[in-house]
């Protein structure tokens, strides 16, 4: 009986220290994977790397072409999935009627969440690059990562507006506020935090898109910027960067690493570093605003 | 009602993903008949000899998915039972975040990792393996998955209630008892979405394949080789400059119709599977 008793408790021990192992190897593959680019990569981040465009010399080569390329298609791909996720989500949670519609438009997000994101790639070379016209452009690199993220924006939206209370609404109807008025004044108010850290969470993950970038015929080796949307002459505002060729951060990345010399591999570390520092940065303030959320808000 | 077509959005994305992915395949499947698609052992479709069996591009996906998930199912199993049934809640607290940390990694980082840092560790125990290997991509690409498995199985676990646990120990049963034949059947089917959400992803996965598994065609179930995966082959088409329209073109739209049948079946399970555990309390 006693042995029993005893085996059984050895047992729990030898579990406890087992789930904190394969807690750990996750940890630690990521603090080794960190610190490996981190080493490699140091020798060559100075704003020199930031400045610079991609060279055939690894020596002189830099991001330039590829951050400003990430920030523009970031800002496209903002401008079309924060308006279109949230209002989408606002529409599920406060205006469908539960009727086959309604179904129909739910099973899709959720199975859109689980499409890879290659086939987005496809989708957009068939349909944005060919057949619209847009080309190997930062708008059609922008609309895609837009339908890639909008499953995130849109469940973020919801689970936000889904956490306020039914008396908020019912005391904005009681004072004689129209639906419309109470979504605006009461309802988006009270969910932004929470649509904030849906598109933060978003926008990590369409950063560090390479492969629909690179399905829609994104260029590895760009050695010059898009025109700036910012003009000297009248109307001072140009579009015309929507229409330029571009590289990104991840693609950068992948080409250094793809080459055989070890020092574009160098390159590849470096440009990995930035990409994680940034990834990380804008998942951690996500955390950050919910950790926060939870702790503040009591209805 | 512009809020009502900011949701069909989303339904006009899959007729979008369909319609693009029928219409190209279609013209495909008029050059290359489908028996030959499904049972042809050759996948050189740039060659003037041209042959297209797509399950050689499979395989490489099969073993690669294979070696992902021997490590993502035991590790996130472990991760999900110890955080839902034995760590203290603030380790819980910090390591959810941290998971998610982690699955928020670029893939294209862990394709960097797998091709050098990895495989040159693995050849050091191994030195016969080749700079490209399968082993070395799905190993990575199984810690990759680690976080969602782990994630969404610990949401089942912590959804099984407190009253089953409580009858468990009220028959003297410890704590890993209580997590093995009590909590894990009961959250099972919350479990088993998990892992074929993993499945799903691993199928899906293209950057660490197209870095650190090579793009060369390769029949084989060996993870010890080199070997192009559906998703790998679509990225190497599209860095070629291939014209729009060729028969070359059409196949990436045939093997990304085949990939995304493959994940839909896996996707509808998973979530026909999350349903049910949901409904069961």
């Amino acid at each position: 009986m006693n042995d029993n008793i005893r085996r059984r408790k050895r047992h729990e021990a030898v579990f406890g220290v087992v789930g904190l192992v394969a807690l750990m190897i996750g940890v630690l593959t990521f603090a080794v994977l960190f610190a490996d680019m981190a080493l490699k990569g140091a020798g060559r981040l100075d704003l020199d790397f930031f400045t610079s465009f991609p060279s055939r010399r690894a020596g002189q080569a830099g991001i330039l072409s590829a951050w400003v390329g990430s920030t523009l298609v970031m800002l496209t791909t903002a401008f079309f999935a924060v308006p279109l996720g949230v209002a989408a989500g606002v529409y599920l949670e406060e205006y469908a009627r539960r009727n086959w519609v309604t179904d129909l438009i739910e099973i899709n997000i959720t199975n859109l969440a689980g499409v890879p994101s290659i086939v987005y790639g496809l989708l957009a070379l068939g349909l944005f690059v060919y057949q619209f016209g847009f080309g190997q452009s930062i708008l059609s690199a922008g609309l895609t990562l837009a339908l890639l993220i909008l499953p995130v924006v849109i469940v973020a939206t919801r689970e936000a507006i889904r956490s306020i209370p039914q008396e908020i609404r019912e005391g904005s109807y009681a004072l004689g506020a129209t639906k419309w008025q109470t979504v605006r004044y009461h309802i988006l108010p009270y969910s932004s935090a929470g649509i904030l850290t849906g598109i933060i969470i978003g926008m990590a993950r369409a950063i560090g898109e390479t492969a629909p970038i690179i399905t829609i015929g994104a260029l590895t080796f760009i050695a010059f910027l898009p025109p700036s949307p910012v003009q000297a002459a009248p109307p001072f505002l140009s579009f015309e960067w929507l229409f330029s060729p571009f590289t990104v951060m991840p693609i950068q990345m992948f080409n250094w690493t793809s080459r055989p010399e070890a020092a574009f591999q160098v390159n590849a570390a470096a440009a990995g570093f930035v990409l994680v520092v940034m990834t990380l940065a804008m998942n951690g303030a996500a955390i950050w605003l919910r950790y926060r959320l939870r702790r503040n808000i009591k209805w | 009602m512009v809020l009502f077509l900011a949701a069909l959005v989303s339904v006009f994305t899959t007729v979008g993903i369909v319609y693009v992915l029928v219409k190209e395949s279609v013209v495909f499947f008029q050059h290359v008949p489908l028996a030959d698609f499904l049972t042809d052992t050759q996948w050189t479709p740039l060659f003037d000899d041209a042959h297209f069996g797509i399950v050689v591009l499979l395989s490489g996906t099969l073993t690669s998915s294979m070696v992902a998930l021997s490590i993502a199912i035991p590790l996130g199993t472990v991760i999900a039972i110890y955080l839902s049934e034995f760590a203290h809640h603030r380790l819980r607290e910090v390591a959810k975040p941290f998971l998610e940390l982690l699955g928020g990694v670029p893939t294209i980082v862990y394709g960097y990792f797998a091709l050098l840092f990895v495989t040159p560790l693995l050849q050091k125990i191994y030195p016969g393996l080749p700079g490209f290997n399968l082993l070395a991509a799905g190993l990575v690409m199984g810690i990759m998955i680690i976080p969602y498995v782990a994630s969404i199985s610990e949401d089942a676990m912590r959804a099984v209630p407190m009253s089953l646990r409580e009858g468990s120990y009220a028959m003297g049963a410890t704590r890993l008892q209580t997590a093995l034949r009590v909590v894990f059947p009961a959250a099972f089917s919350g479990v088993a979405a998990a892992y074929i959400l993993g499945i799903s992803r691993a199928v899906g996965e293209t950057m660490i394949l197209a870095v650190a598994a090579g793009m060369q065609p390769n029949l084989t179930f060996n993870p010890l080789e080199p070997a192009a995966t559906i998703t790998a082959y679509i990225v190497q088409v599209a860095l070629g400059d291939l014209p729009h329209g060729s028969v070359g073109y059409q196949t990436i739209f045939a093997a990304g119709l085949t990939l995304m049948l493959i994940t839909l079946v896996f996707n509808i399970a998973g979530h026909l599977l999350r349903k049910r555990f949901r409904e069961a309390y």
